[in-house]
């Protein structure tokens, strides 16, 4: 049972602890879970996070920047003043919970709707924003000599590459993708001006909102070496915009403000680099659908919400056009 | 001949009960998993009831872009390869009112409430 592992575990690396309540998956696949619990503690319950990979899939599969990897980048954002969730634990093998780390949970909303409708995020919404653009800028701003020297360098020549060979994989032609494989190719921006740390998932789901503003980014998993500009077009991506598709920014903001945010932060936009970024993001975003729908043929549990997902590559095909092809323009 | 109801019908009849009936009594993830199963039933009766006209259309058009007969698999795969190749691009006559085409067909079955779809479906400018 988790619980009694847990327990164990935060009374060795927690003074006063005494055990842990409620625990809960979050999120799990074959190969990482999330989960949530609560410490027990004499000045009160501390409300803890768990990430892990179970034991037997310790390796970071493909993309994946590894547990290890994500706890120490948390750890530096922290520290760069990015709204992060303190680390409080790495998981040891005396533990007996795999490998991985424990975090503080933080209160607030993930789910892109309730943040774009909820009146109590009224207030907050047209200011998020431009107080993106500053966290992107602190992301952007660690030092690289602190980075882990696992962290994987990715390029914009590398992306299309991976891209097309998953694409191509699938045996399913797209001309739609063809042409933004085309598009990508020509306007390949090469080499930024400075490589930095990029968060790699920077948009809703992975934001924690609260009615005050941002409070935690999550998840780098996908975090890597790169143009700090794709963290800015990851996150004007249409398939983030949750109907409000005026506006670019999570379909809460304009890239204006995103801009104003990053460049009031001390580092410079490059605005025609975004734009490459976007166009990725949404080719990207759809060969994610298409793969969803390949393991939905291949896995065995038949997920009805991972071939509804596949339907929805056609969504980033009409994204597409609307960027590369726009109607009523010669 | 198979007999009456239609697939499409049949598929809308479930959906419909499962909407009106069964979807307010179950909250969580099982509901959450309930919405995905009828849009699921939602999206076969579009593409039963809709899918076979578009298809005709974009087979032709492919084959006169083309130049070439086949079916829409194989014509589309011509397509896909042409454009990768660069002998075809927007520049080609056709090619983005036939990419317009196809994908609001596809989106008309796949997410006809997607904004973009909304948006472009109802432009009256006829200009793709």
């Amino acid at each position: 049972m988790i619980e009694a592992a847990l327990s164990r575990c935060v009374a060795r690396f927690m003074p006063g602890a005494t055990g842990v309540t409620g625990a809960a998956m979050l999120s799990g696949g074959a190969s990482q879970e999330t989960w949530r619990f609560d410490i027990v503690h004499p000045d009160g319950a501390i409300g803890a996070i768990l990430r892990r990979a179970p034991k037997g899939y310790g390796a970071a599969p493909g993309r994946a920047a590894g547990l290890d990897n994500e706890a120490a980048l948390m750890q530096l954002a922290y520290e760069a003043g990015v709204p992060s969730p303190r680390v409080l634990h790495l998981l040891t093998p005396d533990d007996e919970l795999g490998t991985g780390f424990i975090m503080q949970r933080i209160e607030g909303e993930t789910i892109a709707r309730k943040i774009l409708r909820d009146a109590d995020f009224a207030d907050v919404r047209p200011h998020l924003a431009r107080q993106l653009g500053g966290i992107a800028a602190g992301i952007h701003g660690v030092a690289r000599d602190e980075l882990p020297t696992s962290l994987r360098e990715l390029s914009a020549t590398k992306e299309i590459a991976e891209l097309t060979r998953e694409y191509r994989s699938f045996g399913w032609p797209r001309p739609v993708f063809e042409l933004a494989l085309r598009w990508l190719a020509e306007h390949d921006p090469g080499p930024p001006a400075e490589v930095t740390l990029v968060h790699g998932d920077f948009r809703h789901g992975n934001l924690i909102i609260g009615p005050d503003g941002v409070r935690a980014v999550l998840d780098w998993e996908l975090a890597h070496l790169g143009d700090p500009m794709e963290d800015l077009g990851w996150i004007c991506v249409n398939s983030w915009r949750f109907g409000e598709i005026d506006k670019p920014v999570g379909g809460f903001g304009a890239r204006e403000d995103l801009f104003a945010g990053y460049e009031a932060a001390g580092r410079k936009v490059d605005a025609a680099r975004v734009m490459f970024w976007e166009v990725m993001g949404t080719l990207r975003w759809g060969v994610m659908c298409c793969g969803m729908m390949q393991r939905f043929r291949e896995a065995p549990d038949h997920s009805m919400e991972r071939a509804m997902i596949g339907r929805r590559a056609s969504e980033t095909e009409i994204d597409l056009l609307r960027l590369l092809a726009p109607r009523g323009a010669a | 001949m198979q007999d009456e109801p239609t697939p499409a019908e049949l598929a809308k009849a479930v959906a419909d009960f499962l909407r009106n009936d069964i979807a307010p009594l179950i909250s969580g993830h099982q509901g959450f998993k309930l919405r995905v199963g009828i849009n699921a039933l939602d999206l076969v009766a579009r593409q039963l009831t809709s899918a076979e006209q578009g298809e005709a259309a974009e087979l032709a058009r492919l084959k006169a872009l083309l130049a070439a007969d086949g079916s829409l698999s194989d014509l589309n795969r011509a397509l896909a390869d042409k454009i990768a190749s660069g002998a075809m691009d927007l520049s080609t006559p056709g090619l983005k009112e036939h990419l317009w085409q196809t994908t609001l067909d596809k989106l008309a079955v796949d997410q006809p409430n997607y904004a973009s779809y909304r948006r472009e479906a109802g432009r009256t400018d006829g200009d793709a």
